[in-house]
């Protein structure tokens, strides 16, 4: 156990890849939290032996808002926008965890149209946010067209989801009881018009990003993350299935309608690459969008007439007393809220289990012996939030 | 050569007339101080009139290419269609604060960006841009230009060294291990046009691929193809990482090193690495349009010996420019299309794909000499 800067390092990692005839001094990096491909503000302590990383440690908290001391003293309907601000990359389906959760406690059945209208806005959320993740790993890898490609079909979807909910990234619209506003026939049939266009773009993405020789050399085979590590430390979301184990919450624990619908769980390895490696999780992102597309476009499809709030669920709306956790699939892998209701119009305690949070924690093990450059695909391919990670 | 006298005589008698003039002027002989004097005044004026123009159209064309890449506009607000962007960003950088962070090695920090600065431009001097317009016509032209790109690396390396900063020393690291893998083919692609030319002039080089398109060594005589070719690839690839572009930008690789070498520097000192690397990107593509491209010669044989077209100047200068100008395009394209590679995998491209082929390729260009003059 070695302590530098305050940093306790585990052992003495010794690299794997390379020969040490030499020996050479080592050197302590501060990466982040200013540093571009930190994703937000993560600090990553790394320490390298020229290149080559011996051992790295995260250090998270810049961005600590005490979310849940804060819905802990807020009515439940006023804590609703608080969650958005934890994965601001994926807020509805933040939304859609605490709202079954309170929803639980109270046994409050939630009409179909509603539980359609969650879905398709959950999974459009989910499309956007791994168009993000997707653009930026490429990003993280030099190439920075694709980024600006999916973002401008990432833009689309934004301004797609603010026509109904009024919000672009933190959106508010998931409600107790149901969603706060209705969407129209002429909505449903832009939104499945965007499925297919974003479908038309994948084999964009894929030519010019995920098959070039370049990105696959960097990221084949490259910060690897296999199976047991994921179930050593409670990895979920796409990381875990690109490890090769076929967990997905809307298909094992149907939340919120989803056992209506016809999809496929992708579970790597694909094509190119091995199980468990950065560009397995990336192609696993990209299946994932089009598995999205095609759970909207059925929704839009079988969406049924009817309310889209339970008519007993006002704004003074309270749970009564008891405990629930719900979890849910966000788009970076279970997001678990626990609450604990004492029958008040605020809930008792909350407690959030971030996916974020137990996926940056196999940084210091999964970054030994990785090049600067592979550490950089380890963090870009991981995707986290920081803001989900602190809360 | 008489060629390669003629080819200097225009910059020569240019600077001669100055010395004279001056010399007339404060009432002395014309003797070597006017004469240096005015030719230090004729190549700055090359710089600063051509060069540092070119520079800046550069940056222009690179945000702009960058723009339609990305479905965006690129610049268009300073100036008509944005030309006037890139010098308003010079004015900003020329009004940023100079700040050097406490704990600098000072005197490397200052001095570094006019190394790279200086020998960029030098190196670019030596490019015969037309008929006689050749500001410094050396007669190791070529040799001279890789001497330039050699330095330049010393001033980066400076700079990563002085900075007092880990990503910047990392980033000059990087630095070293890229130039001494790329340089071994970059020289010996080089070589393979000098064999077979015979000179190490660029001027005689550009003479050498006179007439139509089928003299240009890339294709020469059709069976130089299968030297030409392989020869032009290796030396485009390796004068990209020679540039520090993608998909060779180890050095300043921003999603990992911050900014690489250049990370402390701000104002007109980020400035000092930032317009070289331009200029420096145009002097490669100017040496590959020269070594391979026929230079200034026209693509249908009409221009005479020594490049002139019924004494027209601007004729050669616009195949050379053109020529060149296109290879930089393509560069600039490659930059927003292409990942980067990994350090490693920089060193095994250079040292086990593209040594082992410029080898192959100078045996090959040596052996086709010797069945031409054995005919």
């Amino acid at each position: 156990m070695t302590t530098i800067q305050g940093v306790k390092f585990e052992g003495e990692a010794v690299a794997p890849t390379l020969p040490r005839d030499i020996q050479t001094d080592e050197m302590v990096f501060n990466m982040g939290p200013q540093h571009p491909s930190t994703h937000g503000v993560l600090r990553v302590v790394v320490k390298t032996d020229g290149e080559v990383v011996l051992d790295c440690h995260p250090l998270i908290g810049n961005l600590h808002r005490c979310a849940e001391k804060i819905l802990e003293n807020l009515t439940y309907t006023q804590g609703m926008p608080y969650v958005d601000r934890m994965d601001y990359l994926g807020a509805l389906n933040n939304e859609m965890g605490l709202a079954l959760a309170a929803e639980k406690i109270a046994g409050v059945e939630i009409p179909k149209r509603a539980q359609y209208l969650r879905v398709i806005m959950c999974e459009l959320n989910r499309v956007i946010s791994h168009l993000f993740c997707a653009g930026q790993f490429g990003l993280d890898m030099g190439a920075f067209t694709p980024f600006l490609y999916m973002f401008r079909e990432r833009e689309e979807g934004i301004s797609l989801i603010n026509q109904v909910t009024g919000g672009r990234l933190l959106y508010h619209y998931i409600r107790y009881g149901g969603v706060t506003r209705d969407a129209n026939q002429e909505w449903l049939d832009a939104a499945h018009k965007y499925c297919d266009v974003v479908r038309s773009h994948m084999d964009e993405y894929n030519n010019l990003l995920t098959y070039n020789r370049i990105f696959l050399n960097r990221t084949c085979g490259v910060a690897m993350i296999d199976k047991d590590t994921c179930l050593r430390y409670a990895v979920t979301g796409p990381i875990l299935r690109a490890a090769g184990i076929q967990r997905d919450l809307r298909k094992d624990m149907p939340y919120s309608s989803y056992e209506d619908f016809d999809f496929e769980v992708p579970v790597g390895p694909f094509e190119e690459g091995v199980v468990g490696c950065s560009w397995t999780r990336h192609r696993q992102r990209l299946y994932e969008i089009e598995q999205s597309l095609d759970i909207v476009q059925q929704a839009i499809a079988k969406i049924p007439d009817g309310a889209f709030a339970h008519p007993k669920v006002t704004r003074a709306w309270k749970a009564p007393a008891g405990e629930a956790y719900v979890a849910t699939e966000s788009p970076r892998g279970e997001l678990g809220f626990y609450i604990i209701s004492d029958g008040s119009k605020m809930p008792y305690r909350v407690k959030t289990r971030g996916p974020s949070f137990s996926n940056i924690s196999l940084l210091g093990e999964c970054s030994r012996g990785l090049l600067i450059g592979d550490l950089i695909a380890l963090i870009g391919s991981t995707d986290i939030t920081l803001g989900e990670v602190d809360r | 050569m008489s060629l390669s006298l003629l080819a200097g005589a225009e910059t020569q008698a240019m600077s001669t007339h100055i010395a004279n003039f001056v010399a007339d002027f404060v009432g002395l002989e014309a003797t070597w101080p006017f004469h240096a004097l005015s030719m230090l005044v004729v190549a700055t004026v090359v710089v600063l009139v051509f060069v540092t123009p070119a520079g800046l159209a550069g940056i222009y064309l690179e945000r702009k290419i960058a723009g339609r890449a990305q479905n965006r506009v690129g610049p268009n607000r300073v100036g008509p269609y944005g030309l006037l962007q890139t010098l308003a960003d010079g004015v900003k950088l020329l009004t940023k604060e100079d700040y050097i962070k406490p704990g600098t090695d000072e005197a490397l920090f200052r001095f570094a960006p006019y190394i790279v600065f200086l020998s960029v431009f030098a190196g670019i001097c030596v490019m015969p841009f037309g008929p006689g317009l050749t500001p410094a016509n050396l007669d190791v032209g070529l040799f001279f230009f890789l001497a330039m790109i050699g330095i330049e690396t010393i001033g980066i390396v400076m700079a990563g060294w002085a900075s007092n900063n880990k990503w910047s020393l990392l980033g000059s690291m990087r630095e070293v291990a890229q130039v001494i893998s790329y340089e071994l083919p970059l020289g010996l692609s080089a070589m393979v046009p000098v064999i077979a030319a015979g000179s190490l002039s660029l001027v005689e080089l550009t003479d050498y691929q006179q007439g139509p398109i089928w003299n240009w060594f890339i294709i020469r005589n059709g069976y130089y193809a299968i030297v030409g070719i392989p020869a032009f690839l290796v030396f485009f690839v390796s004068g990209l990482a020679a540039c520090k572009r993608a998909p060779f930008d180890l050095p300043e690789a921003e999603s990992e090193l911050v900014a690489g070498f250049h990370t402390e520097y701000s104002g007109m000192r980020f400035g000092m690495f930032f317009l070289p690397e331009y200029v420096l990107m145009l002097t490669v593509a100017c040496v590959s349009t020269v070594l391979f491209l026929g230079g200034y010669h026209d693509p249908f044989g009409l221009s005479a010996e020594g490049g002139m077209f019924h004494g027209v100047l601007w004729w050669g200068v616009m195949w050379f420019m053109g020529k060149s100008i296109l290879s930089w395009l393509l560069v600039m394209q490659l930059r927003w299309t292409l990942p980067r590679l990994r350090v490693d995998q920089v060193m095994y491209l250079c040292y086990k794909v593209l040594l082992p082929i410029s080898l192959v390729l100078i045996l090959l260009v040596a052996a086709l000499k010797l069945i031409e003059g054995a005919n």
